[in-house]
């Protein structure tokens, strides 16, 4: 049974092949692959490092053009994160390239890639692949004429002080963010066609992308809140990729400055920088908001074992038990909105369970009058969870010969006039054959 | 009855000798009518006539061991694999399990009641033989039972055609007939060794039951009624063709009926087979209450209800003296019968009790109604017109006996033979409209060509033997051209007419031996291919076999997760789900024409929009059949038309026209641009002409047979990033 439950849950997560240590049983990323352009970002963002080593991970720092970079050897995976802190390379070193980090990314591992100002094409083409798209123009950059960063020097407002962020405990943590985050970057935008990529921290609307040290001749390409600073993206089977425009906003620098908005009065001493990269870090390397669905059972009411297939109008106990990995932990995950739909090209019964807060989610239903092979469907996705999808195959039949009815009281009037036709007739026989 | 004194001569072929000859009234037998003699020759005759038909039945089977020995014993075409799994799961399980069976494996995701939408008969004929011979202590496996039911019934049949024939006419035409239809092609095309279908058993249960109608109205008998009703219920149970019986022998009654003969045998005859017949065919679930309730059973209740007031009016009359008061009552009657049948039938159809006429039915009385409304009937090739050229391929000399057996027949009208020329007339219109159904017209074929060579043989010898008594030994082989024997007969005076007998018969069996040869070529050639494999000529004359179906389908079965769902056009549903084990979407049962409409949908759209209908099925595969590599004809490309046809028929989005350029079908460059980006193109003719590397955005290639003949494509999940 157990077995069973996780294979499901791994055929969910469309997994092409099971990376080694990234196990469904504990989904915490481990060992980080870190890609520099420069050694040298290992001090200027020891901060966020330092808070990735003491959470447990294990950090790889490399070159991003070292040649004996791979992602992958004898087909494993060495690695269960990447972060490209390296916007400039134009070509990564040793067996990594475009199509590797995808790869990578597509057999359910996470991605975090911080571009800048000089950022490469092949940076921008990864973002691309993702769903995200940095504005074309190589010189552009984010500027807000009102809600920069007040900082020294005036007239500089590429240094941003956003706080547009995205509504969602699971990706940021319980804890709000109060300070706004400081951000030097590009732009980019959410492609229309992708719908799984979100905006974590978006622009202001009064921000736009263009080049700060020239004027502006033309309307620029994007401007407002459809400017995102920072995305996230939850990919199909779950792996989870971070995009922004910024490397700064990782910078020991930025964590440690103090922050005024140019429209607020109010000062804060500490920019929210680190706890937004770190909540948003945990997000990332599946430290939370990633939830498991085991045990998925149904039967008969009154029987234990699961039937090779129902009969319509059957009575049915469908339970499934759902786990939220709490970082160390599996604890049960507690909501009032899991359905589960009894499905046939379209949803006969939709039900939402009902929990023991336990992680236990049951419903009892009737099977609907109607057979075919059906599936039991819990299709679950809430912002920031990993998505939960189901589905379990179950034929319904219709009645046997001998499963209906067989005495009808209505039809009581048909049944005695059969009989008195048949003793009529047999009289009549009699009396017409020896009664001459 | 009188026999002849002479001993038959042994070496000749037996045939004619054993016709008892009736009618033979000479005078040259009385030196020899000694009593033990006769009492030998009587013997002699029925030796022989028992050796004959033993060969006959044994020639019958042999002859469709053709498709055994070329190629193995395997289950052919479509159908029979249906037939074949059903079967297996019927000595698997049982029979209440295959009663109730609900096929999830079908029809995904509506699933199949097989139980409740098939014809058992030939299923439990297979079970049957098969648990008698485990019984026996003969440990053999069911398929070779399914693949030698349809030559055991075809045998079977035979021995039917002979009491049929001497039913009819006499035992000489009885024996002509049981030879004529045990190597007649048009029976053989569906009843080789491995076509397990169920015409295999349907033909013998329908002449089975005509046997046993005629010979109750011959005789009048309860006894012989009854029978007839339990074959009628035979073959209810096994074929939808039992449409044509319960529509035939009204005909007949009614013909009957008007031309004055009616009597009380026909009236016990029809009335008991019809009542108790009926009955019976509603234990079938698949039949129901469709004797009730559809139109086209309704003649059958007409002609029943006729039988009454028929046989009230006989009594009437026996009652009244006087004429013309009866003349009275029984315009009254009538009008006021007819009157209230016609209300009968108008109410109930109004009211929906009564269903009309299915499409199928449709279109056999009008050959271009399936054309115009239903083309999911249309698009089998077994349903198209047949060919002239069909006719004188499956028929060969009976095309011309047939006409002198109609000639004869109505020379000697009785109630049997007006039978015969009514089951042959109306089964020889509807072989002409529909191509499979030559094969109900070759037992009437058969039995009245039967009576044309019976007859003139007969006519023949009579003149050899009238002019010389030796000329016996002579008259065996030849089975003439009736026309020109019979004049032969009225021109006794003609000089030179025993010569011009002799020539007749001659020719008759240069003709009878050309039949022979005829029939046992295309048995070899055409009818034994059991279609699954193919067989081709190479380039240096040797037989080349592409066994790529079962490749395609042993690799589904092999390589890909149990519960995958299988795409392909209806055509190989069968095959996929006994060979390959696998759900499929839509099969040969066409019983859900939006379901194969969707799939048409499916396959003659764009490939983003053919993608999507794939998800919303949970389709994982795509099975194509491509004949580009190997010039195979009957590919998914040739029958794609129809796919256009069937899914427009049900989503308007799909317009024939799109895929025609100037009103013509081409698959070469010149094809029309919507064709050459439809999904089913880029499937099909991957590599053909016109449209060449195609790229597939949402289907990767899974697998493709030796010789290109079946690919199948695997549907990719959605994009993991988008």
């Amino acid at each position: 049974m157990e077995k069973l439950s996780i294979s499901i849950l791994l055929t969910i997560s469309l997994l092409p092949f099971l990376c080694s240590s990234f196990s469904p049983e504990s989904p915490t990323d481990r060992r980080i692959l870190v890609l520099l352009d420069d050694f040298s970002f290992k001090s200027s963002h020891s901060i966020f490092f330092n808070s990735l080593k003491s959470r447990g991970f294990d950090l790889d720092f490399k070159l991003a053009d070292d040649p004996k970079l791979a992602l992958q050897r004898y087909g494993q995976y060495l690695y269960d994160g990447l972060v490209l802190f390296s916007p400039s390379v134009e070509r990564f070193g040793g067996a990594l390239d475009l199509a590797a980090v995808l790869d990578f990314v597509d057999s359910g591992h996470d991605l975090i890639v911080a571009a800048d100002a000089s950022a490469s094409d092949l940076i921008k083409s990864i973002a691309t692949e993702c769903g995200v798209d940095f504005d074309e123009d190589p010189s552009a950059m984010v500027i807000d004429h009102k809600k920069y960063a007040v900082s020294e020097i005036e007239g500089d407002h590429t240094l941003i002080a956003a706080d547009d962020l995205i509504q969602s405990d699971v990706i940021l943590g319980k804890t709000k963010i109060e300070a706004p985050v400081l951000f030097k970057g590009i732009a980019h935008s959410i492609n229309v066609a992708n719908g799984l990529a979100l905006k974590v921290l978006s622009a202001s609307p009064s921000a736009y992308s263009a080049n700060p040290n020239s004027k502006l001749s033309s309307p620029p390409s994007l401007t407002g809140s459809a400017i995102s600073l920072v995305s996230v993206m939850q990919a199909r089977n779950n792996a989870r990729i971070m995009i922004t425009g910024s490397l700064d906003i990782f910078s020991n620098r930025f964590f440690t400055s103090s922050v005024q908005n140019a429209e607020s009065k109010i000062k804060y001493d500490k920019s929210g920088n680190e706890q937004f990269v770190t909540e948003l870090s945990k997000w990332i390397f599946h430290e939370r908001g990633h939830l498991k669905a085991v045990n998925v059972r149904h039967h008969k009411v009154g029987e234990a074992d699961e039937p090779a297939m129902y009969r319509i109008k059957d009575d049915l106990d469908f339970s499934v038990e759902i786990y939220e990995w709490s970082g160390k932990s599996w604890e049960p995950y507690v909501a009032d909105d899991v359905q589960v739909q009894f499905y046939m090209m379209s949803p006969y019964v939709l039900k939402t369970l009902s929990t023991d807060q336990k992680g236990l989610y049951h419903a009892s239903f009737k099977v609907p009058d109607v057979y075919g092979v059906f599936q039991f469907k819990v299709e679950y996705q809430r912002l920031g969870y990993t998505s939960l999808s189901l589905s379990k195959q179950i034929p319904v039949r219709p009645f046997r010969h001998n499963e209906y009815e067989r005495f009808i009281t209505t039809a009581f009037p048909y049944y005695g006039a059969s009989f008195a036709t048949m003793a009529g007739f047999f009289i009549f026989s009699f009396v017409y054959l020896y009664n001459k | 009855m009188l026999a002849r004194t002479e001993p038959i001569n042994g070496t000749a072929k037996p045939k004619p000798v054993s016709s008892p000859m009736n009618n033979f009234k000479s005078d040259l037998l009385n030196s020899f009518s000694l009593k033990s003699l006769k009492l030998k020759t009587k013997q002699q005759e029925l030796l022989i006539r028992v050796s004959i038909l033993c060969l006959v039945y044994v020639l019958a089977f042999i002859t469709r061991l053709f498709s055994v020995l070329r190629y193995e014993s395997m289950i052919h075409e479509f159908d029979p694999y249906f037939n074949y799994r059903t079967t297996l799961f019927l000595t698997q399980k049982g029979f209440y399990d295959f009663w109730n069976w609900f096929d999830s494996e079908s029809w995904y995701p509506l699933g199949r009641i097989i139980g409740g939408t098939l014809y058992p008969g030939l299923m439990v004929t297979a079970a049957i033989i098969y648990w008698t011979l485990r019984f026996l202590r003969f440990a053999v496996h069911i398929r070779e039972v399914c693949v030698l039911t349809a030559p055991f019934f075809a045998s079977n049949t035979t021995i039917v055609a002979y009491f049929f024939g001497k039913e009819i006419w006499d035992s000489g035409a009885g024996l002509v007939a049981a030879a004529l239809i045990a190597i007649c092609p048009g029976y053989i095309s569906r009843s080789v060794a491995g076509s397990y279908d169920n015409e295999g058993v349907a033909i013998f249960a329908l002449l089975w039951t005509f046997y046993l109608f005629v010979k109750a109205v011959n005789t009048g008998s309860l006894a012989w009624a009854l029978a007839s009703a339990f074959g009628y219920f035979y073959m209810v149970s096994a074929w939808g063709g039992y449409v044509f019986i319960i529509n035939l022998i009204p005909l007949y009654v009614m013909v009957l009926l008007i031309t004055g003969r009616y009597s009380l045998r026909l009236y016990v005859a029809y009335n008991c087979m019809y009542v108790l017949g009926m009955l019976l065919a509603m234990q079938i679930r698949f039949v129901g209450f469709q004797h009730v309730q559809s139109g086209e059973h309704m003649a059958a209740m007409g002609v029943f209800f006729l039988m009454q007031v028929f046989y009230f009016l006989d009594w009437v009359k026996y009652l009244l003296n006087d004429a013309k008061l009866f003349q009275v009552f029984l315009r009254i009657t009538v009008t006021f019968t007819v009157g209230v049948g016609a209300i009968a039938l108008g109410v109930g159809t109004a009211s929906g009790y009564i269903s009309p006429w299915t499409g199928r039915f449709y279109s056999l009385l009008d050959p271009t109604y399936a054309k115009d409304h239903i083309p999911i009937i249309a698009s089998v090739s077994e349903h198209q017109p047949t060919a002239w050229s069909s006719f004188m391929f499956d028929f060969h000399i009976l095309l011309f006996l047939f006409p002198a057996g109609l000639y004869f027949c109505f020379k000697r009208l009785s109630d049997a033979t007006i039978f015969i020329v009514m089951y042959g007339l109306t089964s020889m219109y509807f072989a002409g409209v529909m191509v499979r159904l030559i094969l109900v017209a070759t037992p009437a074929v058969c039995l009245i060509s039967a009576i044309a060579v019976s007859a003139t043989i007969k006519n023949l010898t009579l003149l050899l033997r009238a002019k010389n008594k030796v000329a016996q030994t002579a008259s065996a082989k030849g089975i003439g051209s009736a026309k020109s024997s019979s004049k032969g007969l009225l021109d006794q005076s003609q000089p030179f007419h025993r010569n011009g007998a002799i020539a007749l018969l001659l020719g008759a069996f240069y003709l009878l031996s050309k039949y022979a040869m005829h029939c046992t070529w295309v048995t070899s050639e055409a009818y034994s291919s059991p279609s699954i494999v193919l067989a081709a000529r190479g380039a240096h004359g040797n037989r080349v076999i592409f066994d790529d179906y079962r490749e395609a389908y042993f690799w589904l079965r092999q390589n890909t997760p149990p519960d995958a769902k299988v795409m392909s056009w209806w055509d190989y549903g069968y095959q996929i789900t006994a060979m390959g084990n696998r759900t499929v979407i839509v099969d040969n049962n066409t019983w859900n024409n939006t379901h194969i409409a969707t799939v048409g949908c499916a396959m003659s759209s764009y490939e983003d929009e053919a993608y999507e209908i794939m998800r919303s099925l949970d389709v994982d595969y795509v099975l194509v059949v491509f004949g580009g590599v190997t010039g195979y004809s009957s590919d998914d490309i040739n029958k794609f038309l129809w796919m256009v046809r069937i899914g427009g028929g049900v989503f308007p989005v799909i317009k024939e026209p799109d895929y025609l350029v100037n009103g013509e079908y081409r698959v070469d460059k010149g094809a029309s641009p919507k064709m050459l980006n439809c999904l089913m193109y880029d499937r099909a003719r991957g590599v053909e002409i016109g449209n060449k590397d195609v790229k597939l955005e949402y289907l990767e290639e899974a697998f493709t047979t030796s010789n290109w003949i079946v690919r199948i494509y695997k549907v990719k999940p959605p994009n993991n990033r988008w």
